[in-house]
C-alpha cells in the first residue's frame, strides 16, 4: 500500500466529511418534501396550523422554507469545513 | 389612460431598460461571452439565476396548474424548487471548480471521450429547444393579447429585443438583464397577489393569507374545499394528482430535472469562487421562493374568487348562480380572447359551472335541471392574467403583469440561446470539428451560433410544432433521465468509466423518449402514440410527463452493468475528480 502524501490524506477526510453531511442534509430534504409533503401528508393534515392543514401546508410552502434553510445551512457548515481542511480559496 | 396606452408605456420602458443595460455590457473575449468574466457576486448571480430559471410557465401557467389541482398541484411547487438543493449541495461547487464553459464539455472531459461529449450536446441541443419554443410562444402570446399587435410581430420584437443584449453582450448582458427582469417580474407578480390577499383575508402577505380567514370568518381553505366540493369536484385541499406514488415520482422528476437543466448549470460558472457557487444557488431560492410561495396563494384565492363570482348563492337554487347578463366586465374581456367560454346548455339564462365528469355528482346535477357544466372552457392561464381584473387593481397593475411575462419568458429564452449557442460554438466547433481557431474567431462564431439559434427558436415560435405542449415532458425528462445521472456519477465515483456513462446516457434518454413518445405519439404526431395516453396503459400509473426518474434509475443501472466490463477511468481523470472535490486550487 502505498504511502499517502499530506494531501491525499486531507483530501479523503474532507471529503468523507463532506459526505457525512451531504447525507444528513438530504435525509432532511427528502423528509420534508417526500415524507411531509406526500408519503404522510394524510396524517400530518389532521393537525391544524393557523387556517391550513399541516401537511398540505408543508406541500405548498413548508417544504420550500425547508430547502432554503438547508441550503444556508450547508454554505455556513461547508465554510468551515474549507477552513478547518484548509481547503479555502482564500488565495484565489 | 386605456390599458393598452400602459401597457405600452411600461413594456417599453422594461424593454429600453434591457437595451440599456446591452449597451453597456459589450462582452469582449470567450470568458465574458460564456460566463460573464467569472466575476458575478452571488447575490446578483442568485437573482440572476432566478429570472433565468422562472419562465412563462412558472410566472404565467404554475397558479394556473395549482388553482386547478388543488394539493395535487403541490409537485410543480416542491419539484421546481428542491432541485435548488440537488443544485447547491451536489453540482454546483464542483462544476465551478472544474471551471471551464460548458456541461458537455465537463462530460467530455470527466469520461475522456467525444463520444460523450457529442451525446451530451444533442441532449442539451434537444432540451433547451423545446424549452425556448415554449419562451417564444409565450412572448407571441403577450404581445397579441394585450399590445393588440399580432402574434407573428410580437415574435419579432421579443426576438430583436434578446438578439441584442444576447449577441452583444453574451452571458455578461444576459445576467445583468436577468436581473433587471426578475425586479420587473416579482413585482408584477406580488402587487397584484398582495392586493388581492389584503382584499379577500385581511392580510396583505398572500403566504399568510392564504391560511388567514375570509369575511365571514370561515378559513379560507376551508372555505374553497367546501365551496368547490359542493359543485362536485375533489376537495382542494386534498386532491391528489394521479396517485401517490405518481406524485412521488413526478415530484422526484421535477426535482433531478431541474438540477439537470444546463442553461441553470451553467449560470455557476460565472460566480468567482466556490464558496460563492453555494451561496449563490443559496440565493437564487430565496429569490425563487419569494415567487413560488406566492403562487398557492394566488391560485387558491384565484380558485375561490372565479367559483363564487359564478356560483354566487346556494347551490340547486337557480338564483344561486350568476346570470349571463349580468357577468362582470374581467368576464366579458377574456372571453374575447377564447381563455373563457359559456355555452348555455340548459337554457336559463344562467351559468353553471360545475364537475360534470363526476358521475355521483351529475346525478344531483341533474335534479337541479343542470344540464352540464356550461364553463366549456376555462383556461388554467387566466389565473395570473385575470387576477388583477378580478380584483378590479388599477390598469397600470394589470400592464405590469404583462411585462411581468415578458420580462419572464425573454430571461428564460435568454438563458436558453446561450447554452445552445455555447454547445455549438464551444463544443462542437472549438471542442470536436475545429480544435485550432483562435479566441477571436471563436468569439465570432458564438455570436453567429447565438443568431443562429435565435432565427431557429424564432422559426418554430412562428410554426409551432404539434409538440410545443408536450415540452415539458421532454425537457425534464431528458435533463433527468440523461444529464442529471451522468453529472452525479461524473462528480462522486472517481471510476465511473466512459462506456458506462455512454450506455448509461443514451438508454436513460431512449427509455425516457420511449415512454414519452409511446404515449403521446412519436414526435408528438398523435395518430402515431400506440399506447394512447390512457391512463390504465401508463406504467405503474405514472403519467409520461413524470418519467423521467424512471429514465435516471435505468441511465444508473445499465451504467453500472456497462461500466463493469471495461476498465475503470484513468489515473488523470481520477486525478481530475479529486481535485474538482476541493474549493481551493492546490
Amino acid at each position: 500500500m502505498a504511502i499517502q502524501s499530506n494531501l491525499q490524506n486531507r483530501r479523503q477526510a474532507y471529503w468523507r466529511a463532506n459526505i457525512r453531511i451531504l447525507t444528513i442534509l438530504l435525509s432532511i430534504w427528502f423528509i420534508v418534501s417526500f415524507g411531509c409533503g406526500i408519503l404522510f401528508v394524510d396524517q400530518l393534515n389532521q393537525i391544524k396550523l393557523g387556517g391550513f392543514k399541516l401537511g398540505f401546508w408543508m406541500a405548498q410552502q413548508g417544504s420550500i422554507y425547508a430547502f432554503v434553510v438547508l441550503i444556508f445551512v450547508y454554505v455556513r457548515v461547508m465554510n468551515k469545513l474549507d477552513q478547518k481542511f484548509n481547503f479555502d480559496e482564500k488565495n484565489n | 389612460m386605456d390599458l393598452k396606452t400602459w401597457t405600452y408605456i411600461i413594456v417599453g420602458l422594461s424593454f429600453a431598460l434591457y437595451i440599456g443595460i446591452a449597451i453597456w455590457s459589450k462582452a469582449k473575449s470567450t470568458s465574458e461571452f460564456y460566463v460573464a468574466g467569472g466575476n458575478v457576486s452571488p447575490l446578483a448571480n442568485g437573482m440572476a439565476t432566478a429570472a433565468d430559471w422562472m419562465s412563462a410557465a412558472s410566472f404565467i401557467s404554475m397558479a394556473g396548474l395549482i388553482a386547478f389541482g388543488g394539493y395535487g398541484g403541490s409537485v410543480f411547487l416542491m419539484g421546481w424548487t428542491g432541485g435548488y438543493v440537488l443544485l447547491a449541495l451536489m453540482l454546483a461547487p464542483y462544476m465551478r471548480k472544474y471551471g471551464k464553459f460548458t456541461v458537455p464539455e465537463f462530460i467530455g472531459e470527466r469520461f475522456y471521450s467525444r463520444t460523450a461529449r457529442i451525446v451530451a450536446v444533442i441532449c442539451l441541443i434537444i432540451v433547451s429547444v423545446t424549452y425556448v419554443i415554449g419562451q417564444m410562444k409565450g412572448v407571441g402570446v403577450a404581445f397579441s393579447r394585450f399590445l393588440e399587435t399580432d402574434y407573428n410581430t410580437g415574435l419579432y420584437i421579443g426576438m430583436a429585443i434578446v438578439f441584442f443584449y444576447a449577441v452583444l453582450g453574451g452571458m455578461k448582458g444576459i445576467t445583468f438583464t436577468q436581473i433587471a427582469q426578475y425586479v420587473v417580474l416579482i413585482f408584477a407578480y406580488t402587487v397584484p397577489a398582495m392586493f388581492i390577499s389584503l382584499k379577500l383575508t385581511g392580510n396583505p402577505i398572500p403566504q399568510l393569507g392564504l391560511g388567514g380567514s375570509v369575511a365571514d370568518g370561515t378559513p379560507l381553505l376551508e372555505k374553497l374545499d367546501k365551496v368547490i366540493q359542493d359543485l362536485g369536484f375533489g376537495q382542494y385541499t386534498t386532491a391528489v394528482n394521479g396517485s401517490k406514488l405518481n406524485m412521488f415520482v413526478y415530484t422526484m422528476t421535477l426535482m433531478i430535472g431541474t438540477a439537470g437543466l444546463p442553461h441553470v448549470i451553467i449560470r455557476f460558472f460565472t460566480v468567482p469562487k466556490v464558496s460563492d457557487a453555494r451561496l449563490s444557488a443559496g440565493w437564487a431560492l430565496v429569490f425563487i421562493a419569494i415567487l413560488y410561495t406566492t403562487a398557492p396563494a394566488v391560485a387558491a384565492m384565484a380558485r375561490l374568487n372565479l367559483t363564487e363570482t359564478i356560483q354566487s348563492g346556494t347551490v340547486g337554487e337557480p338564483i344561486g348562480n350568476l346570470q349571463y347578463e349580468k357577468r362582470p366586465q374581467w368576464f366579458k374581456n377574456w372571453e374575447k380572447t377564447g381563455l373563457l367560454k359559456f355555452e348555455d346548455k340548459n337554457g336559463d339564462g344562467r351559468i353553471q359551472y360545475y364537475n360534470d365528469q363526476d358521475n355521483a355528482f351529475t346525478t344531483k346535477a341533474a335534479e337541479y335541471g343542470w344540464a352540464g357544466s356550461e364553463m366549456t372552457t376555462v383556461d388554467k392561464d387566466i389565473i395570473v392574467l385575470a387576477n388583477p381584473e378580478i380584483a378590479n387593481l388599477p390598469d397600470w397593475v394589470i400592464a405590469l403583469v404583462v411585462a411581468g411575462g415578458l420580462a419572464a419568458a425573454l430571461s428564460t429564452a435568454a438563458g436558453l440561446l446561450l447554452a445552445i449557442s455555447s454547445a455549438i460554438s464551444h463544443d462542437l466547433l472549438k471542442g470536436i470539428f475545429r480544435p485550432d481557431i483562435s479566441e477571436k474567431q471563436e468569439l465570432n462564431a458564438s455570436r453567429f451560433a447565438m443568431v443562429g439559434a435565435i432565427a431557429v427558436a424564432g422559426y418554430f415560435g412562428l410554426n409551432p410544432p404539434d409538440f410545443a405542449a408536450g415540452t415539458v415532458a421532454i425537457a425534464f425528462g431528458l435533463a433527468a433521465s440523461s444529464i442529471f445521472p451522468v453529472l452525479m456519477m461524473g462528480i462522486f465515483s472517481k471510476k465511473m468509466n466512459r462506456q458506462g456513462a455512454v450506455a448509461g446516457m443514451i438508454t436513460g434518454m431512449s427509455v425516457t423518449l420511449l415512454y414519452v413518445f409511446q404515449h403521446k405519439g412519436i414526435l408528438f404526431i398523435s395518430s402515431t402514440s400506440f399506447l394512447g395516453n390512457m391512463e390504465p396503459n401508463w406504467f405503474l400509473g405514472i403519467t409520461p410527463n413524470a418519467f423521467g426518474a424512471i429514465g435516471a434509475l435505468v441511465n444508473f443501472a445499465v451504467a453500472f452493468a456497462i461500466s463493469k466490463t471495461a476498465p475503470e477511468a484513468p489515473q488523470e481523470v481520477q486525478d481530475l475528480v479529486e481535485s474538482i472535490r476541493v474549493p481551493s486550487k492546490d
